[in-house]
């Protein structure tokens, strides 16, 4: 069990990471999802004990690490970046970590050879890491990191400098090559929703240097804390804009009334509306202008302007909109969202605000 | 219109080539004439214009009142350049790493501060430092000997090690040193197993240089020693007298370069190759 407690770090004013209070579980892979310069690398860098605290507290069962330095914490690390060691080969590399635990030459390498053939490097070891491809460079560090069976693995966005072929590759094998460190802490950062739930147990969102969400993938993504976190979740992200309660009338902007709303809300007033990509679907009542439309593999983002904001729209398949086309859209009323004027969730189409 | 440019280009080069390699073979030249042929006027093709002699090669090499001592000088210079280069090269990368990995700070000196001190000391005419060196020396009972020199030679050269060696560290990512220091290294083991057998080709630059400096300085050769010990540079101009035996002296000073020469030819190899590659991507 790994522990944060009142962790800070702030450099030149700027807030790199935010009383951060968790507690990470034995057993499970937590995605921590979040902009970039969201805190990610720095909440794992504290963690490492690579990253200077102003205040606060690192546990590891129950001890205060501290004040450990990282060669001391057991953890393993693997970095975006594709670093290995250039002057080993790729066996060397790997035996690399447990040689410095005083593990036998032969032993070392023999677990090493292990570890390379999970990540299907094990025709290569002779090599050095500038023979290997981007994938294979990154396939080392991953063997690097697990070889060590650490207490703690973490990645930080270890897919991110791949092209998307490997990427997808990689992640589906990621269940499988993670297996063997499956009763540590693991923490996987990435700025990709999909990433996230496909890969967490648990995802953590993380702003500003702040924890904004934490839960399993599902509950997070069907109920947000708030609009942040409902944002930061949906690729595309969801859009908001404010709107008037009246009744079972949702009033918007530029004088459109969508009828029909059977939510329980707290009462009539002002909130801020959500409406997911997938929401909303043509033909509708409400006039809207396209300003650009972005195939993205097999569907199109159109980005909408409407009387009440800027919307997006997700359509499957691959759809051409002229800038400046017309349209009229439609929402689907039983799905939208409703954040407080400040932002916080007040009612979700899957279930009512969480605990 | 591009045939214009390339001749242009090529004509250029063979002028500026010419510029470099002439003093070469003008010494290789005149290190092949004997009296004779250096008073009858600028010669430079043997056989065509002048009968090729052996005189001054052989110079170097007998013994007695004919022949010159090269031997002495020759270990001399080798010792002092060798010792010095790689007592500079040792504390150099050391102090390099450190100012390149780490935040100092003193009042209002910083890291930049303290890189710009160790390289202060090669800005300073030489002149300026001679007799604060002299007078070290002297107190410390090292004029005239190898140790001293050495002492001179590794202040010297401490700037260029330290300015190559921050440079070459500075390419090296950090994240290198944080791997080896989450792998089980402590930041002197990081140093050693990681990051220095992977700055090769920073050391062999940075030994180029101080070999090059350390075995071509004449000024403290020359201001710092006597009698009982000389270096090469101070020995070759040591033959300049009333009647100067230019070929023997050519002929010294051509065999005084060959081990840079040497030293250039095998490292300009080794520098082409980047060693580097694959540490981060």
């Amino acid at each position: 069990m790994l522990e944060m407690h009142d962790v800070s770090r702030t450099v030149d004013g700027e807030v790199h990471l935010a009383d951060i209070n968790f507690t990470f579980e034995a057993g499970k892979l937590y995605t921590i999802l979040g902009r970039t310069g969201a805190g990610k690398t720095s909440l794992m860098r504290a963690l490492m004990g690579l990253l200077p605290l102003d205040r606060g507290q690192v546990l590891l069962d129950g001890q205060d690490i501290t004040a450990h330095p990282v060669w001391e914490r057991k953890m393993a690390m693997v970095y975006q970046q594709f670093i290995n060691y250039p002057h080993l080969n790729v066996l060397d590399n790997v035996a690399f970590p447990l040689r410095r635990q005083g593990v036998r030459k032969a032993e070392a390498r023999a677990r090493a050879r292990e570890f390379l053939e999970l990540v299907d490097l094990g025709s290569m070891l002779d090599r050095r890491p500038s023979q290997l491809s981007g994938g294979q460079q990154q396939r080392v560090a991953l063997a690097r990191a697990l070889v060590k069976e650490a207490r703690t693995l973490m990645l930080d966005e270890p897919l991110v400098n791949l092209d998307y072929k490997l990427r997808e590759q990689l992640r589906e094998q990621f269940p499988r090559i993670l297996e063997r460190n499956r009763n540590s802490v693991i923490l996987y950062a990435t700025t990709e929703p999909r990433e996230a739930m496909q890969l967490g147990d648990e995802i953590l969102v993380m702003h500003e240097g702040r924890i904004l969400d934490t839960g399993p993938p599902e509950e997070i993504f069907d109920r947000p804390a708030n609009i942040q976190v409902a944002t930061i979740m949906g690729d595309p992200p969801i859009s908001t804009f404010p709107g008037v309660i009246e009744g079972d009338t949702l009033r918007l902007g530029g004088g459109i009334s969508i009828p029909g709303i059977r939510r329980a809300l707290p009462g009539d007033g002002e909130y801020l509306v959500g409406v997911r990509p997938i929401d909303i679907n043509i033909p509708g009542p409400i006039p809207a202008q396209v300003a650009i439309s972005e195939v993205s593999g097999s569907e199109t983002v159109v980005h909408l302007i409407t009387p009440f904001g800027d919307v997006l729209m997700l359509s499957q398949g691959v759809s051409s909109y002229d800038p400046d086309e017309r349209l009229e859209i439609g929402f689907v009323a039983d799905n939208l969202y409703f954040f407080s004027t400040d932002g916080r969730l007040i009612s979700a189409p899957y279930g009512e605000e969480r605990a | 219109m591009r045939t214009v440019y390339l001749a242009i280009k090529y004509l250029a080069l063979l002028l500026w080539s010419s510029f470099i390699v002439f003093p070469f073979l003008w010494a290789l030249s005149t290190s092949f004439k004997d009296a004779n042929a250096i008073t009858s006027g600028a010669t430079y093709i043997p056989w065509l214009q002048f009968k090729p002699s052996s005189q001054g090669w052989a110079s170097l090499f007998s013994d007695g009142s004919t022949g010159i001592n090269i031997v002495d000088p020759y270990i001399n210079s080798a010792v002092v350049t060798i010792s010095a280069s790689l007592i500079a090269i040792t504390l150099g990368t050391l102090a390099a790493y450190g100012l390149s990995r780490f935040e100092f700070r003193a009042g209002f000196i910083k890291n930049n501060d303290i890189t710009f001190f160790f390289i202060s000391q090669r800005i300073m005419p030489p002149i300026v430092l001679a007799i604060p060196f002299f007078l070290m020396l002297k107190t410390l009972g090292l004029l005239d000997t190898v140790y001293g020199l050495i002492l001179v030679y590794v202040a010297l050269l401490l700037p260029i090690a330290v300015w190559v060696m921050i440079d070459f560290f500075g390419n090296i990512p950090k994240e290198l040193d944080e791997l080896a220091m989450i792998d089980g290294c402590r930041p002197i083991g990081a140093f050693f197993r990681v990051i220095l057998p992977n700055s090769t080709p920073g050391l062999v630059v940075a030994g180029m240089f101080c070999l090059i400096f350390g075995w071509n300085d004449f000024f403290f050769a020359f201001t710092l020693t006597f009698t009982k010990v000389q270096l090469l540079p101070v020995a070759i101009v040591s033959l300049n007298s009333s009647v100067t035996p230019w070929w023997s002296l050519s002929a010294f000073a051509l065999i005084s370069v060959a081990p840079l020469v040497l030293i250039a030819f095998l490292v300009e190899n080794f520098l082409s190759k980047g060693s580097l590659a694959g540490a981060i991507r």
